[in-house]
């Protein structure tokens, strides 16, 4: 480099290549490295709408049904002794009625079915809620004590499920031969010559099969060492003994079990869930009483098979008979789950709704935008555009940038010392929640504030001072108002995250079991996201589908306020 | 509105401005951090008329012309020492008040910065904020009177709550010189005012200028020797932080006495 030198404009020695083989496989390897990037790119944008749509499929599927609930419509004549106990007729009096049980006596009758076993199969089936409706309308209008009233009453969260298809398929034959039932209710065998035989052939494989992995299981637990493993066997030797016996000789019943599919005969206007089976009888008890012991032709009885067995489902053959019956006096309808809500959270699954929750989370918000807007705000324009650029506001400034990525439980902890425990503010309360959140949404917000600000030209500010507008004139005249729609959008996705938001609020007590919807700012309440943490918990299959029912509107909420952003955005977007 | 008709009857001659200077600046010195911007800068502006900074990129003229609005105080790291009087008025006495100083002496810049908001709001935002109106219809004459000055009225009037950055870049420099106008100013510093037009607009705005030196100082900083030959009647040149000659337009343009500025106007350097 020393002794050469360099004149302006003179003709470099290098050339540039095009042509060669060199040049070309250069040009190649450039496109080739290009495809493939957008190959990454589209590979990345695949597989992420794949786990999407897989995410929202799953939570659709499991929560719309719990937008819909089963009630039963009936007509319940309404009796003093049950309605007002005491016959004083006051508010009190009516209020102290068992309306639960009127409506249950109204199914019962309807149904003709008698006996304890009946009475608790029907408040299964019933919601413990089912009476509420009358309850209220009593009360409004004492006069329909001793009339007939038309009741929509709610179903179980179990009766509820199997009706919304979670149950057991159900499949119906006509009977082939002339049926006669021995008795009109209790056990009953039923007489029809050749009609079971396929059946019983069919049950009698069955058996033999599950007394081999009986068998193979018993001989397992047998040969342990273990003298209380070795114990697990008898059971099964029992089974083994009662199932072996029945299949043994041709002629004796084979029996039915909780194991196998359930079979039931339909005839004279009852249901019998048979217990055992030969080729000409069928023997079981009835579970919706007979109208008569007349002989059925054939054609006018049915075989009913409830393909799932009894033992794999939550809903006995008892229960699952009588819905049957309903659904097909036309009893049962399906409605919009408007209970899901306007009702507070709930023990029993059919009566739990969001309203409490729903009005909690925008308690809380309420609070946290009462707080961070102005301060978040005025801390981003103040430090933007009035304080001096020295080490303390750059310590601010990295403090804030930090306190942005502070895991929210620690804000919580934070909450719960000083709010709860150093200022005594009330537990579970949508202030101390609000307070809590407004402390993890600021550094948002003034981070977005400071770059909306930042992101407003500064030749409209030198505008304004060049007319003699004072700094701060020109900052509220102008500046702000311009950063304003960045801020508002800053500030609508800090709030979305605010309400999406659990753990903090787990740690001030918001997480508590709460039926009421809190009515102010200092009534303990819990918010959406707790209350579907607090429903993912329990055990009951109706709460699974009401967790994704409160996720779905949780999902909405949180679009509609990202949409609310993005439309103002665009309202208010400026060009320069 | 005495002193102006005193004013009007005096003639345009240099020697007149020399002996009643608007803006009279003494050793004017600026140092961003430690660079030293403007070095000793001394130089009387007249009233009614227009003086041209040119010189080079980076010699010092449009730093100069952001100290006689304190547009510089506005950049925590300037510094400026030296004295700069307007009507004998120190303007860097710790008593003014920067507002008032900057209602009293307009400006406009080099890139058409009208706020985003209609016509008729970017003009009456300066009077409003001076009270300088009585009433509502008091205001929209003043803006007539502003828009009409700044010979935008005809173009303007039928749109006036029209968006003001709807306009073509011309107008917009045209709204902003109305914007500067309508406080009434004593002087008008315009910082590269059409470096962002194209010639036509150009022209309209050194038609206006031409127009609005009978009534007010201009002080105008331009890259165009032209624009400075044709607007002016005073040219100053500065070359690295210095004033380097200053006086008549047509005396700097040809007979001017030092080797830099003859340079430069004959185009062999910047």
């Amino acid at each position: 480099m020393t002794d050469v030198t360099f004149l302006p404009g003179a003709p470099s020695a290098r050339r540039l290549d095009l042509t060669s083989d060199a040049a070309k496989a250069r040009v190649r390897s450039r496109y080739r490295s290009e495809a493939r990037f957008r190959w990454y790119g589209i590979c990345a944008i695949v597989v992420t709408a794949v786990f999407l749509v897989v995410l929202i499929t799953d939570i659709l599927i499991k929560g719309l049904p719990a937008f819909t609930q089963h009630s039963l419509s009936i007509d319940v004549p309404v009796t003093a002794e049950l309605a007002d106990p005491e016959g004083k007729g006051t508010p009190e009096a009516l209020a102290a009625g068992d309306y639960n049980k009127l409506v249950r006596e109204a199914v019962r009758s309807h149904l003709g079915i008698e006996g304890r076993a009946a009475t608790s199969n029907l408040s299964k089936l019933l919601s413990t809620g089912s009476g509420d409706g009358l309850r209220d309308a009593v009360m409004s209008d004492p006069k329909l004590i001793g009339q007939t009233v038309p009741v929509t009453a709610l179903l179980s969260d179990d009766a509820d499920l199997y009706l919304k298809g979670t149950g057991t398929k159900i499949e119906r034959a006509d009977g082939v031969a002339i049926a006669t039932p021995s008795d009109v209710k209790g056990d009953i065998t039923i007489t029809a010559p050749g009609a079971f035989a396929a059946d019983t052939a069919a049950l009698r494989d069955v058996i033999t099969k599950r007394v081999a992995t009986l068998t193979a299981g018993a001989e397992l637990y047998e040969q342990s060492a273990d003298a209380t493993v070795r114990d697990r066997a008898k059971p099964l030797r029992e089974e083994i003994a009662t199932l072996a016996a029945s299949i043994s000789d041709a002629n004796a019943p084979a029996l039915l079990g909780s194991h196998v599919p359930s079979l039931l005969i339909a005839i004279n206007g009852g249901i019998v869930k048979l217990s055992s089976l030969t080729n000409d009888t069928a023997s079981g008890t009835a579970l919706i009483p007979l109208k008569s012991a007349e002989a059925a032709q054939a054609g006018a009885w049915q075989r009913v098979t409830y393909v799932t067995p009894e033992a794999d489902r939550k809903v006995d053959d008892a229960k699952v008979a009588l819905l049957d019956r309903l659904q097909a006096d036309g009893k049962v309808s399906r409605g919009f789950n408007t209970l899901f809500f306007t009702a507070g959270d709930s023990r029993e699954a059919e009566l739990a709704g969001i309203r409490g929750a729903l009005v909690g989370s925008i308690l809380t918000l309420a609070v946290t935008l009462a707080l961070c807007l102005p301060i978040g705000v005025m801390a981003a324009v103040y430090l933007e555009e009035f304080a001096k650029k020295n080490w303390f506001t750059d310590l601010i400034e990295i403090n804030i940038n930090n306190l942005a990525a502070v895991p929210s439980i620690v804000f919580g902890l934070l909450g719960l010392a000083v709010f709860l425990n150093f200022f005594g503010l009330p537990r579970s309360a949508p202030i101390v929640g609000g307070l809590v959140l407004a402390l993890l949404v600021l550094p948002t917000i003034i981070i977005a504030a400071r770059a909306a600000l930042r992101a407003v030209p500064p030749s409209i500010k030198e505008a304004a001072l060049g007319v003699g507008a004072s700094h701060q004139q020109a900052i509220f005249h102008h500046v702000l108002p311009l950063a304003m729609p960045g801020i508002m959008t800053g500030t609508i996705i800090g709030m979305a995250h605010a309400l999406g938001e659990t753990a903090p609020l787990l740690m001030i007590g918001m997480v508590a079991f709460i039926v009421d919807i809190p009515a102010g700012f200092t009534d303990s309440a819990t918010a959406l996201p707790v209350q579907i943490y607090l429903w993912s918990d329990l055990p009951e299959a109706a709460f699974k589908q009401k967790t994704a029912a409160a996720i779905i509107v949780l999902l909405m909420l949180l679009f509609v306020m990202n949409g609310l952003a993005i439309w103002l955005r665009k309202r208010f977007e400026r060009r320069w | 509105m005495d002193m102006m008709t005193a004013h009007q009857t005096r003639s345009l001659t240099e020697a007149a401005s020399a002996a009643n200077p608007k803006v009279v600046a003494r050793d004017v010195n600026v140092y961003y951090g430690d660079k030293h911007a403007l070095n000793n800068v001394s130089v009387d502006v007249p009233d009614r008329g227009v003086m041209a900074f040119i010189g080079p990129s980076g010699c010092g003229k449009s730093t100069f012309l952001r100290c006689i609005n304190r547009m510089n105080d506005t950049i925590s790291i300037c510094r400026v020492t030296g004295k700069i009087t307007i009507e004998d008025q120190d303007i860097y006495d710790p008593e003014l008040d920067v507002v008032q100083l900057r209602a009293r002496v307009g400006m406009v810049f080099q890139k058409p910065n009208p706020f985003p908001k209609s016509i008729f709001e970017n003009v009456a935002y300066g009077p409003r904020i001076h009270g300088l109106s009585k009433s509502k219809a008091d205001l929209e004459g003043l803006v007539q009177e502003a828009l009409m000055k700044a010979s935008l009225w005809n173009e303007v009037k039928d749109r006036l709550h029209e968006s003001g950055t709807g306009l073509s870049g011309g107008q917009q420099q045209r709204l902003c010189i109305a914007r500067a106008i309508a406080v009434s100013p004593d002087v008008i510093l315009m910082d590269e005012p059409c470096s962002a037009l194209d010639p036509i607009a150009t022209a309209r705005i050194e038609e206006l200028i031409d127009e609005l030196r009978n009534n007010f100082c201009i002080i105008i900083v331009t890259h165009s020797m032209q624009q400075a030959a044709r607007v002016s009647q005073r040219t100053a040149f500065f070359h690295l932080g210095t004033l380097v000659e200053e006086g008549a337009t047509q005396t700097i343009f040809t007979n001017p006495t030092d080797q830099r500025t003859q340079d430069y106007i004959t185009g062999r350097f910047g």
